[in-house]
């Protein structure tokens, strides 16, 4: 089976890639195999929170220049990042998703805790505060009865810490009572399956109206809207107050509606996503890749001019940590890890860890190598990419994106 | 950290990290309050009942077996094959009478269509229906699928076999029950395509039902039986044929997956080589070894469902892109949705409300694109939609036997 581009991992970066490309005439197949980190999104794109040595970031593009030359960012360049950063909204908006906020600079968002933390871009019906403060002076946190991954009461202690007025309360649906029967599964994504159903939602935002008293806006769980965004808006008309949606455990319910989106408009545009499949057994001309398989398709190849690899890091198995190394599981490439295992982690769990930025050796293009030699059609993508610690510095889906923004463009130039 | 490493078990079970990821794409979930879901009803259940056996929780029996869940999994655990293990290991209810008619498609199929005409109209009457439902628990909304009157089997053999033999190369077919004693044209329209490629088409000698049925009913030495001799005779006829091919997605995925994880049988020698006719003809097609010649008048909008075997299977770009092949064909794929009828999950009366809820959005679907047909690997996603929407379905194998060149 024949594509101009076959890009493993339905991911971010793996979706934006295709996107890009798809949309730019290439025919494209994804090869993914479970679904992706979206699964446990924020409700927010982080760019670049904190420098590696620890200094808090304002405008992500004026610290582009203090990160290591193996950082993505750095391979991108400052120039190419602020166009690609002024672009991305627009991007998003093509395939149907808002994005809130300054692309150019950090704002804050409330954590499940109710604390402020620094941000980037928030998806829709997720809004990023310009300041670091909270805009109200009188709040209503209303949860679902029963409900155990959102806590009301964390939150009302941050806020009331900063002299917030707080007052919390619960939603008691009858619908969404029958989830109680067995507490591990009332998780955000089976509420808002439950509340999508017929006139749930409609009965459950008059509650929350006449729960209401004198406050300027009520906070919620994010488990409205799994379908289809507009949820804040809408609930903002009924009760004429603002509504603000933070974070759940996972599963994510706007991460799942960003995924979905990203895949139906990938495939709208004329792409093939495998889902469920996992790549396999490269075939190599030399420097290059000729061909993939997969699991599903037995002796039928994926042949394709470039192939991408953004299947994500361990988690997601585009990395697998043995007792000796860290391995890259499809094409067995080149990984920074160091050679000796305590440099991997650092015993205190809060520390930066090390191991979660390693991941393939790449070129300035993104080129992955192998053996020490530059392997000249397959390019790496997101978080399988050495060089930055996301978690650490905050720069896990801005790295996605940008990395997929870089890598597509290439794949467009060289081949045009 | 031997441990570590060598303790992985074949589902994969302690690989499960209790995301949730499988129960937001489970279909039963949003509509059937007293199924746990995937994960509590496997991974998390499993935990328990490896302690002990009495933590079986018997509302297993709601899942569908759809592989929605395994689809899904960022962990690659085996989950709905774990719930299918602990329903076979654990269950203790032994099948109903109707579970056994339901699932005994070759027993009751060899009797069906001897008598075809009287089982298709007493199938038919207002109050058969209503004993049905009321005796034996078949829901009456349902319609049953026609018998035929001759098998694919005897047909064949009276009216196509000889005729095979003049072919260089053959495949072996796997017709399974519904092709033989429901609707010998896909049968038929699969020896009329395999022969327009240069294939001879070969019975197997002494075909079982694939046991998918058996299995969901809780039959499992009978689809043990059957598995060990289908097995045994598509080895022998991978001798002379190129491969085993099937135009039913449930039967070649039971085969080629449910044999060895959930019924022990080995398929390791013939696996590879069991596989769809969508599958091997695009393989056929795509390397340039074959061609097929349409017709220029040909016109249908055909919208396509992949079933969820065929998604598990991972090969419904194979049935899409042969139909897109066709000159004069305006495609849809559909969205990715359970139809709800999970083989003869639907047909019971219990889960009738359920099996028609989970499919809504599919129905909706298909309304709104309003196509000419709409095409499908599965037979009992056939019955489901043509029941549920009014809109025909047809093979992708059938639709190509359509639009061939006389």
């Amino acid at each position: 089976m024949k594509f101009d581009t076959v890009i493993i991992g339905g991911g971010l970066s793996g979706l934006v890639c295709g996107l890009r490309l798809q949309k730019g005439g290439k025919k494209c197949a994804i090869v993914s195999s479970g679904q992706s980190a979206m699964h446990f999104s924020s409700g927010y794109f982080d760019f670049l929170d904190r420098t590696p040595d620890g200094k808090d970031v304002s405008v992500p593009l004026d610290a582009v220049d203090l990160l290591d030359k193996e950082h993505p960012y750095s391979k991108i360049g400052k120039a190419r990042l602020t166009a690609y950063a002024e672009e991305i909204k627009g991007f998003f908006k093509g395939c149907g998703i808002i994005l809130n906020g300054n692309p150019l600079r950090n704002g804050y968002r409330i954590t499940p805790m109710g604390n402020l933390k620094r941000t980037w871009l928030g998806l829709d019906d997720f809004q990023v505060l310009e300041t670091e403060g909270y805009p109200w002076k009188k709040v209503l946190i209303a949860n679902i009865e029963g409900f155990l991954d959102f806590n009301t009461a964390f939150i009302a202690q941050s806020l009331e810490a900063k002299g917030i007025e707080c007052r919390t309360s619960v939603l008691k649906i009858e619908e969404t009572e029958r989830l109680r029967r067995n507490p591990s599964e009332m998780r955000a994504t089976n509420i808002a399956r439950v509340l999508e159903h017929g006139s749930v939602e409609e009965k459950a935002v008059k509650q929350i109206g006449n729960l209401l008293q004198d406050e300027d806006a009520v906070i919620l769980p994010a488990v409205f809207g799994l379908k289809k965004a507009g949820m804040k808006e809408a609930i903002e008309k009924a009760l004429g107050r603002e509504v603000i949606f933070v974070a759940t455990m996972p599963p994510s319910v706007p991460g799942i509606r960003t995924q979905m989106r990203l895949r139906s408009e990938f495939e709208a545009a004329g792409g093939v996503f495998l889902q469920g499949d996992t790549a396999c057994a490269p075939l190599m001309n030399g420097q290059k890749v000729a061909s993939i398989g997969t699991v599903n398709f037995g002796d039928i190849r994926l042949e394709a001019d470039s192939f991408v690899l953004a299947a994500g890091n361990f988690f997601s198995k585009g990395l697998t940590a043995t007792p000796e190394c860290i391995h890259e599981n499809v094409f067995g490439l080149d990984t920074d890890a160091s050679a000796a295992r305590s440099d991997w982690y650092d015993t205190d769990f809060f520390n930066r860890q090390n191991y979660i930025s390693y991941g393939v050796k790449t070129d300035r293009k993104f080129r992955c190598m192998k053996d020490g030699n530059t392997l000249v059609n397959l390019y790496a993508t997101g978080s399988i990419l050495g060089g930055s610690n996301a978690l650490y510095e905050g720069c896990g889906a801005g790295t996605a994106i940008f990395s997929a923004f870089s890598v597509a463009d290439t794949i467009l130039s060289e081949n045009a | 950290m031997e441990i570590q490493e060598y303790n992985i078990s074949e589902n994969n079970f302690e690989q499960c990290i209790k995301c949730t990821v499988c129960t937001v794409y489970c279909p039963v979930v949003p509509v059937n309050p007293d199924y746990p879901g995937p994960k509590q009803a496997g991974p998390d259940g499993e935990r328990l009942r490896l302690k002990k056996g009495i933590f079986f929780d018997e509302t297993l029996k709601y899942c569908l077996n759809c592989k929605r869940c395994e689809v899904a999994c960022p962990s690659g655990v085996k989950i709905a094959d774990i719930i299918q293990a602990a329903k076979i290991k654990y269950g203790k209810k032994k099948p109903k009478l109707r579970d056994m008619m339901l699932a005994g498609t070759d027993f009751m199929g060899g009797i069906a269509t001897k008598m075809a005409p009287v089982v298709n109209t007493t199938l038919k009457i207002k109050p058969v229906k209503q004993i049905m439902d009321g005796v034996l628990k078949i829901d009456h909304r349902r319609t049953f699928p026609k018998y035929a009157s001759q098998t694919f089997e005897s047909w064949f053999r009276k009216n196509a076999a000889q005729a095979q033999e003049k072919f260089d190369r053959h495949v072996a077919y796997f017709h399974g029950c519904y092709a033989n004693y429901n609707y010998p044209q896909l049968g038929k329209d699969l020896v009329k395509v395999m022969n327009a490629l240069g294939y001879g088409v070969r019975l197997l000698d002494g075909e079982k039902c694939c046991g998918v049925a058996l299995i969901s009913n809780g039959m499992i030495e009978q689809a043990t039986r059957n598995a060990r001799k289908n097995i045994s005779i598509i080895s022998d006829a991978l001798a002379s044929c190129e491969a085993v091919v099937g135009t039913s997605s449930s039967c070649s995925f039971t085969i080629r997956d449910e044999y060895p994880h959930l019924l022990g049988v080995d398929n390791g020698t013939v696996r590879d080589r069991v596989e769809l006719a969508v599958k091997f003809i695009y393989r056929l097609i795509d390397s340039g070894k074959a061609n097929l010649k349409f017709r220029k008048d040909f016109k249908a909008r055909i919208a396509y469902h992949v079933p969820c075997h065929m998604e598990k299977l991972g090969w419904g770009i194979f049935s899409a892109e042969l139909v897109k092949m066709i000159p004069g064909v305006e495609f849809t794929l559909l969205d990715s949705n359970c139809c709800g009828i999970a083989g003869t999950y639907g047909f019971k009366k219990e889960n009738y409300e359920v099996s028609q809820a989970i499919g809504k959005p599919l129905f909706d679907q298909i309304k709104a694109i309003d196509p000419d047909y709409v095409a499908c690997d599965c037979e009992t996603c056939k019955w489901q939609i043509e029941m549920s929407t009014g809109y025909k379905v047809m093979n992708p194998i059938s639709i190509l036997a359509a639009a061939l060149e006389d």
